[in-house]
C-alpha cells in the first residue's frame, strides 16, 4: 500500500476550501432583498430624522457679531488697531427664558487654525510639562520659539501666541441696574487635556519653571499669570488656554468660551435686559474675520443643527421612493419571466 | 604525457576549450586548470546571511514603485515641504520592503536547504591515496575525479562514460529529470579505452580530454580524448552522462567529471519561473497612468488655491511665516500634497496583485479536476503572473498529435505489397477499449484488476516542471529509490489483433505444404511473401526501441548465444528458398523446401502449447531469456508427443538443440498437420501470449513501440538489442541474432529513421528504412530490373498510394516501410563516409545527414502502416465548450490535409454541414488570388465577417473552415499577404493548418496576435509546438508522451486536453473578474479616501493640512483596508462553478472592461467622497469641532463604506470574507481607541489624545455615521440591485445558482468521499477490460 500511497500522492486534497465550495452567501441583490430593505431603511430614517429635527428646534442660539466693521455696531471704536485696552459693551435682551444649561461660545470666522504650519507650531512635549522643552523648544514652534534674544518663548507656537485674549463679563440689566451674571470657567476644556494632555512642571511655585524664558509675544501675561482670580487655572492648564489649543477643524467656528450653571441661572437665562462687556483685544479685520458671541443651549445631540435631520429625512424618503420604483422595475422584468 | 610546451596556457584554454585531466594528475599546471573549474558544489539560492540585507535591498530598489515610495519618503525630509513626522512618511516603503523581503528570504532558504541536501549526497570517488573508492559527497567531486555509479544512483556531475560493467561498454540513463523522457537512453563508453574493469588502476589513466566549454545545449557535446599515444577519440553526447540523470540496468559505471556543479548542463538549462505581463497589467498601467494625473491635477490645485489664498490673507494672527512668497509657498504645497495624496497612487496594488495571484495560483493548482489520476499529476502553473490572461481567450491555437489526440499509437492496419489487409478484429477491440473507457469515465470508480499486481509502466512518472530546478531534485531523489516501469506499453498498443488473411498467408508461406497442394485459392506468391517477411523483420528491427524484460524492468535481454537451429543450417535453407526480394523467382522446388518450412510450422504450432501448458517459469530470468524459453519450446514440444522425449530433454537442459531433435519435431508436426489450418488464429494468439508477459519496449516515440508491437503479434519479436545487433525471433525460426551495422536515427527534416543489418539469412547488407510517406514514396526505385518487376513494382506503389490516401482520409497516421539491399561493395564505400562523418567533430550532424542521405536511395516500397492516435477523453465536448465561450480554435498540425480534417470532425471542430476552404496553391500569385477567391466564396455564403461561432452554429451552414496546408500558408504569411489571410481567417469559424512546420506554427500565431490583437492561447505537447507555445500569450504545454520540452516552455501544463475546459472557462474567468474587481475595488478605495483629504483642503486654505492622525492616515490603506481586497481577489467566486461549465457563454459574456469601468469606479468613489466629507462638515459647520473630531467620524464612516462596499460587489460571501471585513473594522477601531487613550505627545501635529474615546461616546458620532454610510452607498446599491434584476446574464447567473442547492452539495462531497477508498488502489486504466 506503500506504493498505493505514492500513486496519488500528488492528488489535490479534496476540501470545500482548496475546491473553491465553502459554503457562501451570495448578496445577490435582487429586488427581492432590496426592496423590503430600502422601505425599513427609509422608515427608520425618516423615524431618526423627526426626532433629530424636533431636537434640533428646541435648541435655541444667541449669535451676536461685535467685530464693529459696521459703523453702528457698538464695538467699531474698537475695530481701529490703534486704540489699545479698548472696551465695548455689547446690549441685547431675551424675550424669553433662554433655557439653561446656557453655553457661552465666542466665533470666529475666516480664522484658519487648521492652516498647516499654524497646527505644526508647538511642542507637545513642553506643553505636557517637560521643563527641557521649556529651555529649548522643538523646531516646529519656528519662528514662535526665541524670541529676539534667543531667549526660549514658553509656551511656544503659533498657536499659543496667537490665543483669544477678548474677555467678556456678562451683566443682566434689571431695572437699569447691572447685575453680573456669573461665568463658570471650570469644566470647559476636554478632561483629557485637562487631566492628562497638558501638565505643568512640578515646580513650585508654577513661576520658577518659567525662570529663564519669555512669554509669547503677543500675550500680555506670561502663562503662569492667565489666571489672577484662579492660582489653580494657570499655566498650561488654564481652561481658556486649553480651549484655544484645541485647535477648529473649519474656518469659521466657535470656541466654549463659558457656561452659565450657577444660582439664579441654572434654569436658563431668564427674559430681559442683557449688556456684554468686552474687552477687544483680538485684531480680525485685517483678514476679514469676524468676531461673535454665542449663546446656545445644548441637547444630546449637541448644539443646534437642522442639516442633520433634514438629511435623515431626505434619505429616508429617498429610500422609500426608491423601493417604490425598484417594485416597478421589478414588476416589469422578472413576474413576466415567472409566468 | 604531453610535450607541455604546444599546449596554451591555461587562461587561453580557458577562453577556448575545457582540458580535462585526471584529478590526481602530476602536472601542476594542469591540476591548477583543474582546480580553476567549478566545484561540484551548487549555490541556487542568491544570498548568503551577510548579504542578505544589502543585495536583497538593492534588488528591490530597481523597482519603480519602491522607488516612488523612496522618493516620497526622502521629499517628507524636505522642511519646507514636510507633511508628516519623517518617521511616519518612512512607514509605507518600510512596510513594502519588508514585506517583500521576507517573501525572498523565506524563498531562498528552500532553495539553500535543497541546495544543502543535494550537495551532501553521497557518491563513490576514486582516491588515489587510497587506491579505491570512498565515499564523498556531491559538493566534494571535482572535475578531473573518477566517480562509480551503480545502478538507480542518480549522477552528480557531467562525466564522461569511461567504463560500464556491460560488455558491450554500453550504460543505459534515465534523463526524466532533465527533460522529462522517461524512456531509456544509452551511453556509450569512450571507444578505445584502456581501462579494462572497474578495479583497473586508475592511475594509469593518463589522457587528456578536449571538450567545449560548458553550454547549456543537452543534446550536443564535442571534444575529443586525447591518449599518450597521441591517439584521438572522437566523444560525442553518447559518451556523456549528464547530472541529475539516473543510471539504469547497468550494475557499475565509471566515468570522469568534465563539468561539475553550476557548469553541468542540467544546471545551466535551469531557468527558474517565466515571467510574462498579463493584459490586464497592462491596463492596469493605463490606469495608473490616470491615477496619476489625476494626482497631479489634484496637487496642482491645492498648489494654485494655496498661492491664491496666501495672496488674499492679510496679515492674518494665525501666519507662521510670511517670508515666503505666496508662489513659492504653493509650489511646496505642491509636494506636500503629493506626500499627502500619495495613496492615490496604488503602489501596493502591485504587491497586492503579486499576493492575490498566489493566492490564485494556490487554487489552480489545487483544483481536483484539474487532476489526472493516471499520471498522478496535477497542473503545473510556471508563470505565476498571467492568471488572469487565462479569462481573456480570444484564439487558440492546437497542435494535434499529443494534444488532441492521446499520443497513444495503436496499430490499426496495413497494407503490404500492395494488399490492403483491414485488421478489421483489431478495429472491433479498439471500439471495444473504447467504450470501456468511456464507461469507466462515466463510473468514476476505477477498479483493480487483481489478476495484475504490477501495474504496468502506466504510471508514468511525471516529472514536476521544475525538475531542472534544485528545489525539485530533492523530491526526485526520492523517488528514484523504486524502479519506475514505462509508458507506451499499454494493453491496446500490445494486443494487435492479427488480420486473418495476413496470417493465412504468412502461415501458407511457414506450411510448404500447402504451398505444394494448393497455388490456387489466392495464394500468395513467394515474392509477396518475402515481401511480408520484410516487412515484419523492418517494423521489428527499424527503430530505436530498448527492450526489456517485466520481471527485470529496464534490463536488457541478453543476446541469445544459440539459436533453435544452428545459423548455417537455416541460411541454407533461406537461401534455398531464395529470399531475394528482387527476382520473382518461380515456385521453390518442392524437395528443397521440404524439411526445413514444415518444423518452422510445427515450432510455432508447439510453441503455441506452450502458451496452454503454462510452462514458462523460466522465462523470467534476466539475461538467458530467450534460451529458456527456448528450453520450455523444447520440453513442450515433445512433452505433446511423446513423454519419454521431453524427459530426456529434461535431463539434458542445455539448451542446445542438435539437428537430429529438430527432425523428430518435425514428423510429430506431419501427424498434426491437418488440424493445423483450423488453429491458425490461435496460434498467432498463442505465439503471442507466449512472450507478452516477458518483454516491455520501451521507444522513443509511441509509433515505434506500436509497430514493434504490430510485428510482435506476427510472431517477428523483438527479443533484445545490444549495440552490435538485434535479437529477433522470426516465425517458425526462433531468435535469431541480427547484425547491426549502423542505426540512422529519426531526423525531423529527412523524415524517416533507417537500419543497415546484415540479414540474418542471406547474410546481405539491408537497409530498412522507415518513415513519412512524402518521404519515402519519392525515393523507391522506379525502373531497375526485370520488366515484370518493374511492372510488381509500379503496382506496388500505386495501391500502397491508395491506401495511404485512404488511411489519411480515416485518421490514421501513416508510415511507408521500405529496403533495400546493398552489395558489399556499395556498403564498404557508403561505410567509409558514415565512419568519416561519425568521427568528425566540426559540422558533424551535416556530414552524418548527408551521409543518411546517400545512404536512403532507391528504396522497394514493401508497405504502409496506418496508426490509430486516438483523441483524448472529452476532447469533442472541450473544443464546442471553448467555442461556445467565442474562442476560435485553430488546428495546427504537421500531418497530412485528410489525417487533419478528419480529426477535426472527430473533435467536432468541423461541424458536417461547414463548409470547407481548403487552400493550396503553388505560387504566391495563386496564393493571392486563391485568398480572394475564397474570401468572395464567404461573403456570398452570407455569414457576417468574425461571426460567433456559437450563433452561427444553428443556421444551414454553419460556417466556413479554412484548411490551408503548409506551403500555402508560406505564402499567405508574408508580408503582401498576410492581411488578406488574416481577413479570411476571421470570417471562418475555425482554421486547420496542415503540414506545418513549428516555425509556421510561431508565424500564425504571432500574426494573429500581433496583428489583430487578440489574446491567443497555445497549446502543444512537443517539441515542434515549444515556438508557438512561447509566442502566445499564454502557452499551455500537455505533459504527454513526448518528453518535457513543451512542458518547460509553457505558462501552464496540464496533462489532458479536457482540462482546459475548467482551466479557461471557470479559472480564467474567474481570475480575471477577480483581478479585474479587485483592482477596481483598490482604485475606488484609494480615490474615495484621498479624496476625502482633498475635500478638506478647501477648508485649511489647500495648505496640505488632514484631519486625521498621521498614523491612522497611512495605515488607513497598508493595514486597515488592506486585506479584503486580497481576499476578494483570490476567494470571490462571481459565477457557479458548474454554471461557467455549462454556459460557456459567460466566458465572454461577463467581461469587466477595467478602462471603462475605471471611470465609473472613480465617479462613484468621488460621490462616495463627497458625502463622507460633506455630511459631516454640514453636521458640525460653525460648531466647535476639533480637526482630529472632525476627522474621526469622517475616518470611521469611510472605512465602514469602504468594508460595505465590498460586501455589495462581492458575489460571494464565505466566512473568510466575514472574518476580514470584521477584522478589519476591529483592527482600525481598536487602533484608533488604543491610540486616543495612550498617545500623549506622539504624533505631532495631530495629537488624537482622547478624541475617539469621546467621540465614540457620543450619539452624533453614530448618527453622522450611519447617515453617511447610507447616503454613499445608495447609488452603488441601487445600480446592483437594478442590474441583477434587468441584466440577462446575471438573471440566467442566477437561475443557474438557484438550481444548485447545498443540499445537493452534500450530497456530491458524500459520495464522492465514499468512492475515495476505492480510488486509493495503484490504477492504470490501460490495463483494465482486456485482461483474460
Amino acid at each position: 500500500m506503500v506504493k498505493a500511497e505514492k500513486e496519488i500522492a500528488n492528488r489535490p486534497d479534496n476540501t470545500a476550501f482548496t475546491q473553491q465550495r465553502l459554503p457562501a452567501w451570495q448578496p445577490m441583490l435582487s429586488a427581492g432583498i432590496v426592496i423590503p430593505g430600502f422601505v425599513l431603511i427609509g422608515l427608520a430614517f425618516i423615524g431618526i430624522g423627526v426626532a433629530l429635527f424636533v431636537t434640533s428646534r428646541s435648541i435655541e442660539v444667541l449669535e451676536i457679531d461685535y467685530t464693529g466693521e459696521d459703523k453702528n455696531s457698538p464695538c467699531f471704536k474698537c475695530s481701529d488697531q490703534d486704540v489699545k485696552n479698548c472696551v465695548c459693551n455689547l446690549e441685547f435682551s431675551l424675550d424669553s427664558l433662554f433655557e439653561g444649561p446656557v453655553f457661552f461660545y465666542y466665533g470666529l470666522s475666516n480664522y484658519f487654525q487648521n492652516y498647516r504650519k499654524y497646527a505644526a507650531s508647538r511642542d507637545d512635549d513642553q506643553l505636557s510639562g517637560d521643563l527641557d522643552a521649556f529651555t529649548s523648544p522643538s523646531d516646529s514652534c519656528s519662528p514662535f520659539d526665541l524670541n529676539g534674544n534667543d531667549k526660549p518663548i514658553v509656551p511656544c507656537g503659533a498657536i499659543a501666541n496667537s490665543m483669544f485674549n477678548d474677555t467678556f463679563v456678562l451683566y443682566r440689566v434689571v431695572n437699569g441696574v447691572k447685575k453680573l451674571v456669573p461665568l463658570d470657567g471650570k469644566g470647559i476644556a476636554w478632561w483629557t487635556d485637562y487631566n492628562v494632555k497638558y501638565r505643568n512642571p512640578t515646580v513650585t511655585p508654577l513661576k520658577n519653571a518659567f525662570n529663564g524664558t519669555v512669554k509669547p509675544i503677543s500675550w500680555p501675561k506670561p502663562a503662569y499669570q492667565l489666571d489672577t482670580s484662579d492660582p489653580a487655572n494657570n499655566g498650561f492648564i488654564n481652561q481658556d488656554f486649553l480651549v484655544w489649543m484645541r485647535r477648529a477643524a473649519l474656518p469659521d467656528f466657535r470656541k466654549l468660551y463659558r457656561r452659565i450653571t450657577e444660582g439664579e441661572y441654572e434654569k436658563g437665562l431668564p427674559a430681559g435686559n442683557y449688556s456684554l462687556k468686552i474687552a477687544y483685544n483680538y485684531p480680525v479685520l485685517s483678514f476679514h474675520g469676524t468676531k461673535k458671541v454665542v449663546f446656545s443651549n445644548v441637547s444630546w445631540m449637541g448644539g443646534k443643527n437642522e442639516f442633520l435631520g433634514i438629511a435623515y429625512l431626505v434619505v429616508g424618503s429617498l429610500c422609500v421612493l426608491m423601493s417604490i420604483v425598484m417594485l416597478i422595475v421589478y414588476a416589469k422584468f422578472k413576474f413576466p419571466e415567472d409566468d | 604525457m604531453y610535450s607541455l610546451e604546444c599546449l596554451p596556457s591555461s587562461k587561453e584554454r580557458l577562453g577556448k576549450n575545457r582540458t580535462v585531466v585526471t584529478s590526481f594528475t602530476v602536472d601542476e599546471e594542469l591540476s591548477l586548470l583543474l582546480k580553476t573549474y567549478n566545484g561540484n558544489k551548487i549555490r541556487t539560492s542568491k544570498y548568503s546571511l551577510l548579504s542578505f540585507l544589502p543585495k536583497n535591498l538593492f534588488e528591490q530598489l530597481h523597482r519603480v514603485a519602491n522607488v516612488y515610495f523612496i522618493f516620497l519618503a526622502a521629499l517628507n525630509f524636505v522642511p519646507v515641504v514636510e507633511a508628516f513626522q519623517p518617521e511616519i512618511a518612512v512607514v509605507p516603503i518600510i512596510l513594502v520592503l519588508s514585506v517583500t523581503a521576507v517573501k525572498d528570504m523565506w524563498e531562498d532558504y528552500h532553495r539553500y536547504k535543497s541546495d544543502h541536501s543535494i550537495n551532501r549526497l553521497p557518491c563513490h570517488v576514486y582516491s588515489s591515496k587510497q587506491k579505491a573508492y570512498i565515499e564523498q559527497r556531491w559538493q566534494d567531486v571535482r572535475v578531473g575525479d573518477f566517480v562509480r555509479l551503480s545502478c538507480n544512483e542518480i549522477i552528480p556531475a557531467d562525466m564522461l562514460l569511461l567504463y560500464s560493467s556491460d560488455q558491450r561498454g554500453v550504460c543505459y540513463i534515465e534523463t526524466a529529470n532533465l527533460d522529462g523522457e522517461t524512456n531509456l537512453k544509452q551511453r556509450q563508453v569512450v571507444s578505445d579505452l584502456p581501462l579494462q574493469g572497474v578495479d583497473s588502476p586508475l592511475e594509469s589513466f593518463h589522457s587528456r580530454i578536449e571538450c567545449e566549454n560548458p553550454n547549456n545545449d543537452l543534446s550536443r557535446f564535442r571534444g575529443y580524448m586525447e591518449h599518450p599515444s597521441g591517439l584521438r577519440v572522437g566523444l560525442h553526447n553518447n559518451n556523456l552522462l549528464l547530472r541529475s540523470c539516473t543510471v539504469r540496468n547497468t550494475e557499475t559505471v565509471v566515468g570522469i567529471v568534465v563539468y561539475a556543479g553550476l557548469e553541468t548542463k542540467a544546471m545551466m538549462n535551469n531557468s527558474g519561473p517565466r515571467y510574462k505581463r498579463s493584459q490586464l497589467e497592462r491596463h492596469l498601467n493605463t490606469v495608473v497612468l490616470w491615477c496619476v494625473l489625476l494626482l497631479f491635477i489634484m496637487c496642482l490645485t491645492a498648489a494654485i488655491g494655496h498661492g491664491l489664498w496666501l495672496n488674499n490673507l492679510k496679515d492674518p494672527v494665525f501666519m507662521v511665516d510670511t517670508e515666503t512668497s505666496p508662489a513659492l509657498a504653493g509650489f511646496y504645497v505642491f509636494w506636500t500634497m503629493i506626500i499627502v495624496l500619495q495613496v492615490l497612487i496604488p503602489i501596493s496594488l502591485y504587491v497586492s496583485i503579486e499576493v492575490v495571484k498566489l493566492g490564485q495560483i494556490y487554487f489552480i493548482h489545487n483544483d481536483l479536476a484539474l487532476y489526472n489520476q493516471q499520471l498522478d499529476s496535477r497542473i503545473q502553473c510556471r508563470a505565476l503572473n498571467i492568471t488572469e490572461d487565462l479569462g481573456q481567450i480570444q484564439y487558440l491555437f492546437s497542435d494535434k498529435t499529443g494534444t488532441l489526440t492521446e499520443n497513444k499509437m495503436v496499430f490499426r492496419r496495413c497494407s503490404i505489397f500492395g494488399v490492403e489487409y483491414p485488421h478489421e478484429e483489431n478495429a472491433r477491440r479498439l471500439e471495444v477499449y473504447e467504450a470501456e473507457r468511456a464507461e469507466e469515465a462515466a463510473g468514476r470508480s476505477v477498479t483493480l484488476q487483481s489478476g495484475r499486481s504490477r501495474s504496468l509502466s502506466c504510471r508514468h512518472s511525471f516529472v514536476s516542471l521544475h525538475t531542472l530546478t534544485a528545489a525539485e531534485e530533492e523530491e526526485e531523489l526520492t523517488n528514484h529509490s523504486q524502479p519506475s516501469t514505462r509508458a507506451f506499453c499499454s494493453r491496446v498498443a500490445k494486443e494487435v489483433l492479427p488480420d486473418p488473411e495476413l496470417v493465412r498467408k504468412l502461415n501458407w508461406f511457414l506450411s510448404p505444404a500447402l504451398a505444394l497442394s494448393g497455388g490456387s485459392s489466392g495464394s500468395p506468391s513467394s515474392l509477396e511473401l518475402t515481401y511480408i517477411t520484410d516487412f515484419f523483420l523492418a517494423l521489428a528491427i527499424c527503430n530505436s526501441v530498448v527492450v526489456s524484460s517485466a520481471s527485470q524492468p529496464r534490463h536488457v535481454v541478453r543476446e541469445e548465444q544459440t539459436p533453435l537451429k544452428s545459423l548455417e543450417e537455416i541460411k541454407m535453407i533461406f537461401q534455398r528458398l531464395s529470399f531475394s526480394p528482387f527476382l520473382a523467382l518461380p515456385i521453390l522446388s518442392p524437395p528443397k523446401i521440404k524439411v526445413s518450412p514444415l518444423s518452422f510450422t510445427h515450432r510455432m504450432f508447439a510453441r503455441g502449447k506452450t502458451g496452454l501448458l503454462n510452462i514458462s517459469p523460466s522465462s523470467n530470468s534476466t539475461t538467458d531469456e530467450s534460451e529458456s524459453s527456448l528450453e520450455g519450446h523444447l520440453e513442450t514440444s515433445s512433452l505433446r508427443p511423446k513423454e519419454d522425449l521431453s524427459s530426456r530433454l529434461m535431463e539434458g537442459n542445455s539448451g542446445q538443440t542438435d539437428f537430429r531433435e529438430v527432425k523428430d519435431d518435425f514428423i510429430d508436426a506431419k501427424m498434426d498437420g491437418a488440424r493445423q489450418d483450423a488453429e491458425d488464429l490461435t496460434i498467432e494468439e498463442d505465439c503471442k501470449s507466449d512472450t507478452e508477459e516477458e518483454l516491455l519496449y520501451e521507444a522513443e516515440s509511441p509509433d515505434e513501440a506500436a509497430l514493434v508491437h504490430a510485428a510482435k503479434a506476427y510472431c517477428c519479436t523483438l527479443r533484445g538489442r545490444s549495440a552490435e545487433s538485434l535479437l529477433v525471433d522470426l516465425p517458425g525460426i526462433g531468435s535469431l541474432p541480427v547484425p547491426l551495422l549502423h542505426i540512422l536515427p529519426f531526423d525531423s527534416n529527412r523524415k524517416k529513421m533507417s537500419v543497415v543489418v546484415r540479414h540474418p539469412l542471406t547474410g546481405q547488407v539491408v537497409v530498412y528504412t522507415k518513415g513519412a510517406d512524402s518521404a519515402i514514396m519519392d525515393l523507391t526505385e522506379s525502373s531497375k530490373g526485370a520488366e515484370e518487376a518493374q511492372e510488381t513494382s509500379r503496382h506496388i506503389r500505386e495501391q500502397t498510394q491508395n491506401h495511404l490516401d485512404s488511411y489519411a482520409r480515416e485518421g490514421l497516421r501513416t508510415l511507408c516501410i521500405a529496403k533495400k539491399v546493398l552489395e558489399e561493395e556499395e556498403y564498404q564505400v557508403w561505410r567509409k563516409g558514415q565512419l568519416l562523418a561519425e568521427n568528425s567533430i566540426e559540422n558533424r550532424e551535416e556530414m552524418l545527414m548527408e551521409s543518411a542521405l546517400r545512404l536512403e536511395t532507391d528504396l522497394t516500397l514493401l508497405g504502409s502502416t496506418g496508426i490509430v492516435d486516438r483523441l483524448q477523453e472529452e476532447v469533442p465536448e472541450t473544443i464546442e465548450a471553448l467555442q461556445k465561450a467565442g474562442i476560435k480554435v485553430w488546428i495546427l498540425t504537421g500531418d497530412k490535409k485528410e489525417t487533419a480534417i478528419n480529426i477535426a470532425y472527430a473533435c467536432k471542430l468541423l461541424c458536417p454541414n461547414d463548409q470547407l476552404l481548403t487552400a493550396s496553391c503553388g505560387s504566391k500569385d495563386a496564393c493571392a488570388a486563391l485568398l480572394l477567391e475564397l474570401q468572395l466564396e464567404v461573403q456570398r455564403g452570407g455569414v457576417p465577417a468574425a461571426g460567433n461561432p456559437g450563433k452561427s452554429s444553428s443556421g444551414g451552414v454553419a460556417g466556413f473552415v479554412l484548411v490551408i496546408d503548409g506551403r500555402m500558408l508560406d505564402w499567405a504569411l508574408q508580408d503582401e499577404l498576410k492581411e488578406d489571410f488574416l481577413l479570411l481567417s476571421c470570417s471562418c469559424k475555425a482554421v486547420i493548418c496542415c503540414r506545418s512546420t513549428p516555425l509556421q506554427k510561431s508565424q500564425v500565431v504571432r500574426l494573429v496576435r500581433d496583428h489583430l490583437s487578440v489574446m491567443t492561447l497555445a497549446v502543444g505537447d512537443g517539441a515542434n509546438d515549444v515556438s508557438m507555445i512561447q509566442v502566445a500569450d499564454v502557452g499551455i504545454g500537455i505533459s504527454g508522451q513526448e518528453g518535457m520540452q513543451a512542458v518547460m516552455s509553457s505558462d501552464f501544463a496540464i496533462s489532458r486536453f479536457k482540462h482546459l475546459r475548467k482551466l479557461l472557462l471557470v479559472h480564467g474567468h474567474w481570475c480575471y473578474t477577480r483581478l479585474a474587481n479587485m483592482i477596481l475595488y483598490f482604485i475606488y478605495k484609494n480615490v474615495m479616501f484621498v479624496n476625502l483629504l482633498f475635500w478638506y483642503q478647501c477648508f485649511c486654505g489647500f495648505s496640505g493640512s488632514v484631519m486625521t492622525s498621521a498614523w491612522v492616515l497611512i495605515l488607513f490603506n497598508l493595514l486597515f483596508t488592506s486585506v479584503p481586497p486580497l481576499i476578494c481577489g483570490v476567494l470571490d467566486r462571481h459565477t457557479a462553478a458548474h454554471t461557467l461549465m455549462e454556459l460557456p457563454q459567460l466566458y465572454s459574456a461577463s467581461k469587466v472592461s477595467v478602462p471603462s469601468m475605471f471611470w465609473i469606479t472613480v465617479l462613484d468613489a468621488f460621490y462616495q467622497s463627497l458625502v463622507c466629507f460633506f455630511v459631516p462638515y454640514f453636521a458640525f459647520a460653525g460648531s466647535n469641532v476639533g480637526v482630529l473630531t472632525f476627522g474621526s467620524p469622517i475616518n470611521a464612516s469611510c472605512l465602514l463604506i469602504i468594508l460595505l462596499h465590498q460586501v455589495i460587489e462581492s458575489p460571494t460571501l464565505t466566512w473568510i470574507h466575514a472574518l476580514v471585513l470584521v477584522l478589519s473594522a476591529v483592527s482600525y477601531f481598536g487602533f484608533v481607541l488604543l491610540f486616543s487613550l495612550f498617545c500623549v505627545t506622539c504624533s505631532p501635529p495631530t495629537n488624537p489624545l482622547g478624541v475617539e474615546t469621546l467621540q465614540m461616546s457620543e450619539p452624533l458620532f453614530y448618527i453622522i455615521c450611519a447617515v453617511t454610510t447610507v447616503t454613499a452607498l445608495i447609488p452603488r446599491l441601487l445600480f446592483r440591485a437594478l442590474f441583477n434584476t434587468c441584466h440577462p446574464s446575471a438573471v440566467l447567473k442566477s437561475a443557474q445558482t438557484d438550481r444548485m442547492d447545498s443540499e445537493n452539495y452534500g450530497k456530491k462531497m458524500q459520495r464522492w468521499n465514499l468512492s475515495r477508498p476505492k480510488n486509493r488502489l495503484p490504477v492504470c486504466a490501460d490495463n483494465l477490460g482486456l485482461e483474460p
